[in-house]
């Protein structure tokens, strides 16, 4: 509670806060609250590590990694198809949603008319779908598959629902980064002769490019948490083998964690939370590098 | 140079998830290819979804099966009994999973694609009701009873244990049940309700059935009902009920399920297989054919209740009318 010492003295402009100088009863009270809600939320985020840390440490082993699941033997059952599974449809994910992504961006950032009509009707769209729920996705790429006559439980199928579902996202980043690109890049570019396809590939995309690849990491860590959109594919909850290719059959973690979960089994809630253990030291990984990307590119910028 | 960097760290984490996918690797598509070379080399793949209930069974057969033909990859999903069929219909799977027998609606979407199929009984299960270990006065409900405390009319009017049986305590009853996407919920309804679908609504419902054991587990006064394996996971927390359908109270167990006795909670599990993939498929064939061989060991490993020699005789019949 020391940020409630009144000679804490707040950037530039001083709200009227407690945390600033303000200390009237009912901004006192407003920041307390505040603080109850800040302690409820990590309160609750410790609990459940914490308490899955402690279901899941048993099994925190190398068999977690090297084993396919296994009804028989509970005990000895891993997360080796769906840890390799994850890897592929993430990979098909990031093949389809960032090149998509990131000329969708340059497009309507460099290119498009602002009054025109389709660039209107594009941004409104990439709005609207950054806001479906993720499960609607799934359906989509289900009809998809169908219609061009693939299995649905493939990882292609797969790595087209999460890519629709990262898109918005993508496009939103890379229109960010290269809205934070100086004019003065592009004019002298141009200035030069180049281009406007040549001012874009080589001064602003490489310019933005830090940019562009913090959103796309922190997406596509959102999309290797996603069980809903694969689950309504079909999601395959046993598989004993390795997936070899864009048509092979998968399952991912987050699948096999919801699978697991239900068995009535202890083995296997144990192997639940050691999985979710796992998906979890992955995505903080991935926001790690997020940040480590950003932060060496503003510093030296 | 600054972006010529980043390219190097992308380049690296591109190769490092391209390796891990490409160690090992087994060939795997999900068609219903088959070839047969003899029975020493069997391979191809077969397809499999359906009931969650039905899966871990499917699941320990194809385990058990493919330890001693390394070539056949099986896979099993766990769409739900609907679900399941839904796929089995468009010819996407070649086994399906079901807790309970396929309905008209879903005949006709198998008669629409040409798809002929063979249902056979794999194991036997005892929907258990369970309440909590210390509670004392429910030992055995009627058939009746339970429709006084889970038919629909009772939703907002049978509220404490004493308006089930005067003999009961004026407790307030808590409820755990399955959601209505269950097979499990399906069946239960349908046998003491009388109508499929049809309960009463102020109930706590799941689709994890380890919800339900905590619910019970956690509560003197609740009650709940789902799949034996649960219960018997789960003994030193819950107390299954018996069940008196006229002849007396029988508890529920893997002989009073397989003799039928525990009646009318005992169900029997199927699994549907396309006739077509059957004959062209022989690893299809293969795999059938041990499941039903070896179902003892299966329905073990599952912890399922196998099938009693009769019905075993049948689903033998069955096989081999499938040719």
């Amino acid at each position: 509670m020391t940020a409630l010492t009144a000679d804490r003295v707040g950037p530039p402009k001083p709200l009227a806060t407690a945390a600033h100088g303000e200390k009237g009863l009912r901004s006192m009270a407003f920041l307390i609250a505040l603080w109850l809600c800040l302690a409820f939320g990590i309160l609750v985020l410790a609990v459940l590590l914490v308490t899955t840390f402690l279901d899941g440490r048993e099994r925190m082993d190398s068999g977690l990694f090297t084993n396919y699941t296994s009804q028989i033997a509970p005990e000895t059952a891993g997360a080796r198809a769906a840890i390799l599974g994850t890897a592929w449809v993430i990979l098909t994910t990031a093949l389809m949603a960032i090149p998509i992504g990131v000329a969708a961006a340059s497009y309507l950032e460099e290119f498009a008319s602002r009054t025109s009509r389709f660039a209107r009707f594009v941004e409104l769209n990439v709005q609207n779908l950054a806001a479906v729920p993720a499960i609607i996705y799934g359906m989509l790429a289900a009809a998809a598959a169908v219609a061009v006559g693939i299995p649905r439980n493939t990882v292609i199928a797969g790595g087209i629902a999460l890519a629709l579902l990262i898109l918005p996202v993508v496009i939103v980043a890379t229109r960010e980064a290269l809205r934070a690109v100086p004019q003065e890049i592009r004019q002298a570019s141009l200035a030069l002769g180049a281009s406007p396809m040549q001012t874009l590939s080589r001064q602003t995309l490489p310019a933005a490019v830090p940019g562009i690849a913090t959103g796309t990491i922190l997406a596509l860590s959102r999309a290797m948490g996603e069980a809903a959109p694969l689950l309504l594919l079909g999601g395959l909850v046993f598989v004993k083998f390795d997936p070899n290719g864009f048509l092979s059959g998968f399952t991912t973690m987050p699948i096999q964690i919801f699978d697991w979960a239900a068995r009535s089994q202890v083995e296997f809630q144990q192997l639940a939370a050691s999985a979710s253990i796992l998906l979890l030291v992955l995505v903080i990984v991935l926001n790690g590098l997020a940040i480590v990307i950003r932060n060496k590119y503003s510093a030296a910028r | 140079m600054k972006t010529k960097r980043f390219g190097a760290t992308a380049a690296i984490a591109l190769a490092g998830s391209l390796a891990l996918s490409a160690c090992g690797g087994q060939q795997a598509d999900s068609g219903a290819t088959g070839s047969s070379s003899g029975d020493a080399a069997l391979s191809g793949s077969i397809a499999s979804d359906g009931s969650s209930t039905v899966g871990p069974l499917t699941s320990a057969a194809a385990e058990l099966f493919m330890t001693e033909n390394t070539g056949v990859n099986i896979t099993v999903g766990t769409s739900g009994t609907g679900g399941g069929f839904k796929k089995f219909c468009e010819g996407q799977t070649q086994i399906s999973n079901a807790s309970r027998p396929i309905k008209d609606e879903e005949k006709a979407a198998c008669d629409a694609k040409g798809i002929e199929y063979q249902e056979i009984v794999v194991a036997n299960d005892a929907l258990t009701v369970v309440v909590n270990k210390e509670n004392t006065f429910l030992e055995c409900l009627t058939t009746e009873e339970l429709k006084t405390l889970w038919g629909p009319e009772a939703t907002g009017k049978v509220t404490t244990w004493n308006q089930v049986n005067p003999k009961f305590p004026a407790e307030k009853i808590k409820l755990y049940g399955p959601g209505t996407d269950s097979g499990t919920f399906d069946y239960f309804t349908d046998e003491i309700n009388g109508e499929e679908g049809a309960s009463r609504t102020d109930y706590e419902p799941s689709e994890d059935d380890n919800v339900i054991v905590q619910g019970v587990s956690g509560d003197k006064n609740a009650l709940g009902y789902f799949g034996y394996t649960y219960f018997e996971e789960n003994e030193s927390t819950l107390k299954a009920v018996k069940v008196d359908n006229g002849k007396g109270c029988v508890a529920p167990s893997a002989d009073t399920a397989r003799d039928g006795s525990y009646a009318p909670l005992s169900r029997p599990l199927f699994i549907y297989v396309d006739k077509k993939a059957f004959a062209s498929n022989a690893a299809l064939k293969a795999f059938i054919t041990y499941y039903i061989e070896n179902d003892a060991k299966v329905a073990e490993a599952a912890k399922y209740v196998a099938l009693s020699d009769e019905q075993k005789k049948t689903a033998q019949d069955e096989l081999a009318s499938l040719g």
